[in-house]
């Protein structure tokens, strides 16, 4: 087909590309370019005399070249000289040139600006748009430098012609963008706002352009121009379309301008004038108007173009978020996109709801939407309109529906598209554990991602489920029971083999009483996996198989023939290769005592934001609210990123076996001191493995059969800490004195809580210290171990903790503090005390520890409260049912024996839970007591030197109403009141 | 703002290419990479789609396809009624035009678009006013 080319053509050009489209192959193509190229570059060269014709046609043929994807190099000199020209055509493609072929570190570069400048004074208007365009598309610094100091005087000069200003304004704003700093302040910025007054519609949508940036940057500068952008979109919208003539495209009144109006509104807050904000609602309920009238036309421009001017009021609506009437009208008006034909329109009807649904007024109204959204996410043949309703559903769900949300995306994740399975993997596990029915949903609901969607189940995803289970004792049992359940299906994946082993190795004892999941089945289902799993996943169920040897002594020899056998003793990956070494070693040393103290269950996560959501948030940096991105910027070092890293269960216990090595008579491996220095470092998190760096000799005390750590409420020094992680390097540095420590009577409740019931873990943390404690009890007397971890790498010095036991307590109680040996901490060091108290009475405060120590020449005090509680010096008792009631009778006849609460539950009520807290407080449960089975019937002894108070107790768990009913007799009621207090934290 | 404009013949061979923010490292094989995405959408599927942190807006015309990348800020149906006008401003001043206009008229090309799209902002939409420069020139030429 013989095309003639329009204006001067160019029969050269018309050849070339005739040629390149006629090769057969690419390999003809690039020859017939490269030839092209030597032609060019010799007539460049040689021909000093080429005329503009010639070099324009040149030029013509590099672009061409450069738009099928090569990269060129020269001509830039010979289109640099097009640009001295007189000819316009000339001139232009030597701009052309230069602007698409762009070369900013170019030494061109001054000859360009020197054109320019040359253009920016010709007498015609023309050379100077050509100028102005050339600096619009490049901007680079030095033409800021250069040339910024004109371009304001030709925007607001009344001699400008139009077009000038037009590109003059866009000029202006690609130069604030390369550098602000270049642009001079001036009267000329009131002067612009007054350009969205201009009669022509043209300048006015290029001024609102550089009006909308320069008032992102400074909003108070350009307030004034709210109200005339609002005067303007007023006349727009209420106009005929015959008004605007030229600027009506397919019948809809300037359409861009408009949407450019409201963008530029979108800087601000609603005015605060009445009549403004009254003027501004009337515009906004026009367009809302208009897209319930009939169309004008069938055209598809004609409601592209309406719509475009309908989302960005939306837009705007939302972005106020003050007008209940306006945000339900648009969230309706959305509601009938949803089932509109045009595929678009329901794209971006689900879109722009999704923001609508974090709007208090109208996220109801969006809800109403939700089995439209449901039907799209099944029906919707577009992916990209898929991905949408899914966003929405996430932006929609809340504690009423998540039960819902959640089962529809999981069974569209059986089928969805590869593309976006990981993020609704994600959002899935986000909701889950945001608006969870209760939490045995929640493990329920992960465990079917996994089965589900295994492979796009990423590490973040299993390491959480991991740390909710830890940190909510009421799912332990559960979770332990589920999983098992999963591992018996045949094709399993692995992730599930991770979470499994995980969960079984901590709490697979809470499963182990039924014959079906005995200590043998449970390793064996596991151990059937094995071979089918990565380096990693074998690595954390080696570390299972140690923990079994712990709980499960009766399993350990078969244990350690795996341990033994040659795959793992002498694999190839160094890795499990020690950790076999290690864990066998450990396993044949240690007495059952150190491996139950080395192997003691995973204290509680620090509670903080879900690392799944920071990496959602990561993934979508565009969708997450704005707070986010400020705050990842605040900090130097973004806390997520450090919490992912160190959250990882699995990095616990992969350090775990170092420390227990230093204690063993085995050669100490070298990395133990820099390990250990790294658990360190890595700040909080790392809390996880302190109870191992106690490489102490002390048997656990009784608390130690208690295998289930029952709070999940952080530990108290946690509380400091992720108070401080969003900081976590400012605070660093600033640390000031025992400031920030808790206070003894801060940390008293938490205390009481976590410590009622278990023995051992981490009593205080900060940026410096940390305090972990081990104790026994025994009667009437106890010992505390007190270990001082020096986590910096300075010494502390005189560094001296006392005891002292204030008010009553002094005559409740003896505590014996041994003084340290040394008084120097060195840097990473940690020093052991011990403590003997003995109770002498009942009591009820705790004595105090305060620490002062001089760090780095500033003095630090730290005050805390020991965790030494009256039921410390329960013993359990034994007795029939006949026996028990006869007490119980006595025990009610005179007044403050007995003690009755009734209250909520502050924990899910789970039976085989509220049967470990109350051993572990130290009852003795009398089983068939009561005739009801739901309800504990316990009994024990107080030993105080003084005298011994005989404790017995009734819980009655009632799981409709949530609620509990305590019961507590004993013979004085002192001891009743107090133990009812500690008692009622636990539930 | 617009990150881009560009013009795709359906053998996936780009035909006019306007880049409005130029740090693209290796432009070619990103370029390639779009232009094969778009390609591959089927009719019922939407004008838009994400890619990277951008939003591409396409439209078709027969045998040539504009692309438009944008960033998050950009309405999309404006933009895609953008195309539209582009592509009735070429239909005016070529004549019911096809890819051969463009690829052998590419400064004029280049010059309709610059009037009408500059530093990937819409300057002009009027159509008469957007063909005054090149028409000047035009009389001038001959």
């Amino acid at each position: 087909m013989p095309t003639v080319a329009k204006g001067d053509g160019m029969r050269g050009l018309a050849v070339f590309i005739s040629d390149i489209r006629n090769c057969k192959s690419k390999e003809a193509e690039q020859k017939r370019i490269n030839k092209e190229l030597a032609n060019i570059r010799s007539k460049f060269k040689g021909d000093k005399t080429l005329d503009g014709y010639n070099k324009k046609k040149y030029v013509c043929k590099l672009l061409f070249i450069f738009l099928l994807g090569h990269d060129i190099d020269f001509g830039h000199m010979e289109a640099v000289n097009l640009l001295s020209s007189n000819k316009y055509t000339e001139k232009q493609i030597g701009y052309l040139f230069i602007s698409v072929l762009v070369n900013t570190d170019s030494a061109l570069i001054r000859l360009i600006i020197q054109a320019i400048k040359n253009d920016l004074e010709a007498r015609h208007p023309v050379h100077i748009c050509l100028a102005l365009q050339c600096i619009a598309n490049i901007g680079s610094k030095e033409m800021a430098e250069a040339l910024t100091k004109e371009i304001p005087k030709l925007i607001v000069s009344g001699e400008t012609i139009d077009a000038v200003k037009q590109s003059a304004c866009l000029c202006l704003l690609r130069l604030f963008r390369t550098s602000p700093e270049t642009v001079p302040p001036g009267e000329w910025t009131q002067r612009v706002g007054h350009l969205l007054n201009d009669q022509h519609l043209g300048v006015v949508t290029s001024a609102t352009s550089l009006i909308h940036t320069l008032a992102q940057k400074t909003p108070e500068d350009f307030k004034p121009c709210v109200q005339l952008a609002i005067s303007r979109l007023s006349r727009i919208v209420t106009s005929s379309y015959t008004d605007l003539q030229d600027y009506t495209y397919y019948f809809v009144p300037a359409p861009w301008l408009s949407v450019k109006l409201l963008r530029l509104l979108q800087v601000y807050p609603p005015p605060e004038d009445p009549a403004l904000r009254g003027r501004l609602n009337e515009c906004l309920e026009t367009i809302l108007n208009k897209a319930q009238e009939p169309p004008k036309s069938k055209k598809v421009q004609h409601s592209n173009a309406k719509n475009a001017v309908l989302f960005e009021a939306i837009n705007l609506i939302i972005h106020h978020d003050t007008e209940p009437s306006l945000l339900v009208r648009a969230c309706n008006q959305l509601g009938q996109f949803l089932q509109h034909r045009e595929t678009n329109l329901r794209y971006l009807a689900l879109e722009s709801m999704c923001l609508l649904a974090s709007s208090e007024f109208s996220h109801e109204a969006v809800k109403k939407h939700m089995d439209t959204v449901i039907t799209a996410l099944k029906t919707e043949r577009d992916v990209s309109v898929r991905q949408r309703a899914v966003d929405l559903l996430y932006g929609m769900c809340d504690k009423s529906n998540a039960e819902e949300i959640v089962a529809e995306m999981l069974s569209y994740l059986e089928t969805a598209d590869y593309s976006i399975r990981e993020e609704m993997v994600l959002k899935v596990a986000i909701l889950a554990e945001k608006y969870p029915v209760d939490y045995t949903w929640y493990v329920d609901t992960i465990l079917n991602l996994i089965r589900i969607a295994g492979d796009y189940v990423s590490d973040e995803v299993w390491y959480r489920v991991i740390q909710i289970v830890i940190n909510r004792d009421d799912v332990q049992g559960y979770a332990a029971k589920v999983v098992f359940e999963a591992l018996q299906a045949p094709a399993c994946h692995e992730n599930m083999v991770k979470v499994g082993g995980y969960i079984l190795g901590e709490f697979g004892n809470l499963i182990a009483g039924d014959q079906r999941s005995s200590p043998m089945v449970q390793f064996q289902l596991l151990h059937s996996k094995y071979h089918l799993c990565s380096a990693p996943t074998r690595g954390l169920l080696l570390s299972t198989y140690i923990k079994f040897i712990n709980l499960f002594p009766e399993i350990k020899g078969q244990l350690q023939d795996v341990l033994r056998n040659n795959n793992n003793l002498q694999n190839a990956d160094a890795e499990l290769q020690q950790r076999a070494i290690e864990y066998l070693q450990l396993s044949t040393v240690a007495s059952q005592d150190v491996l139950a103290t080395v192997l003691e269950e995973m204290p509680p996560f620090p509670e903080r934001e879900s690392s799944i959501l920071a990496k959602l948030k990561k993934k979508k940096p565009n969708v997450s609210d704005i707070e986010v991105v400020k705050e990842g910027k605040k900090s130097s070092n973004p806390p997520t990123l450090n919490n992912s890293a160190a959250n990882t269960p699995e990095a616990t216990p992969a350090s775990a076996p170092v420390p227990v090595m230093a204690a063993a008579p085995a050669p100490a491996p070298v990395q133990s001191a820099s390990d250990d220095l790294l658990g360190l470092s890595a700040g909080p998190a790392a809390a996880a493995p302190v109870t191992n760096n106690f490489a102490a000799p002390a048997a656990p005390a009784g608390g130690g059969g208690l295998l289930v750590d029952v709070f999940d409420t952080p530990p108290a020094q946690n509380n400091v800490s992720t108070a401080l992680a969003p900081q976590a390097e400012e605070n660093f540095f600033n640390m000031p004195s025992g400031e920030t420590a808790p206070s003894g009577d801060a940390s008293a409740t938490e205390l009481d809580g976590r410590f009622a019931i278990k023995n051992n873990g981490v009593l205080f943390e900060n940026e410096l210290l940390q305090i972990g404690v081990k104790a026994e009890y025994k009667g009437n007397l106890g010992r505390l171990g007190l270990f001082y971890g020096n986590k910096t790498s300075y010494p502390f010095q005189f560094f001296t903790p006392t005891v002292s036991c204030p008010g009553e307590l002094a005559s409740a109680m003896n505590v014996q503090t041994k003084p340290l040996d040394v008084n120097t901490v060195e840097g990473g060091a940690q020093v052991q005390q011990i403590i003997n108290v003995e109770c002498i009475a009942d009591f009820v405060d705790a004595p105090i520890l305060s620490i002062k120590f001089s760090y780095s020449g500033s003095m630090q005090q730290i005050n805390l409260m020991l965790p030494v509680m009256l039921n410390k010096f329960f013993e359990p008792v034994e007795m029939d049912a006949t026996s028990f009631f006869n007490r119980w009778k006595q025990l009610s006849r005179r007044p403050g024996q007995e003690e009755q609460k009734i209250f909520k539950a502050s924990f899910p009520i789970n039976s085989d839970t509220s049967r470990t807290k109350l051993l572990g407080f130290g009852f003795g449960l009398l089983d068939g007591v009561d005739p009801n089975p739901d309800n504990f019937v316990g009994a024990g002894i107080i030993k105080a030197q003084s005298s011994q108070v005989g404790c017995l107790l009734r819980l009655e768990p009632n799981m409709q109403a949530q609620m509990y009913r305590l019961t507590l007799r004993t013979s004085s009621k002192s001891v009743t009141t107090r133990l009812a207090d500690l008692l009622l934290k636990l539930f | 703002m617009l990150k881009f404009i560009l013009l795709v013949n359906k053998q996936g061979q780009t035909r006019l290419a306007q880049y409005y923010e130029h740090p693209e490292h290796d432009r070619v094989s990103v370029e390639r990479d779009i232009i094969r995405k778009c390609l591959a959408r089927e009719d019922n599927q939407c004008s838009f789609l994400e890619y990277k942190n951008f939003k591409l807006v396409y439209r078709r015309y027969a045998s040539l396809y504009f692309i438009v990348g944008v960033d998050h800020t950009e309405n999309e149906l404006a933009i895609l009624e953008l195309i539209h006008n582009i592509v009735e401003t070429y239909d005016k001043y070529f004549d019911k035009v096809c890819e051969l206009d463009i690829m052998f008229n590419l400064d004029k090309a280049y010059m309709i678009l610059e009037e009408m799209v500059m530093n990937g902002r819409i300057v002009e939409m009027n159509q008469n006013r957007i063909l005054l420069p090149i028409r000047v020139m035009d009389q001038a030429t001959q």
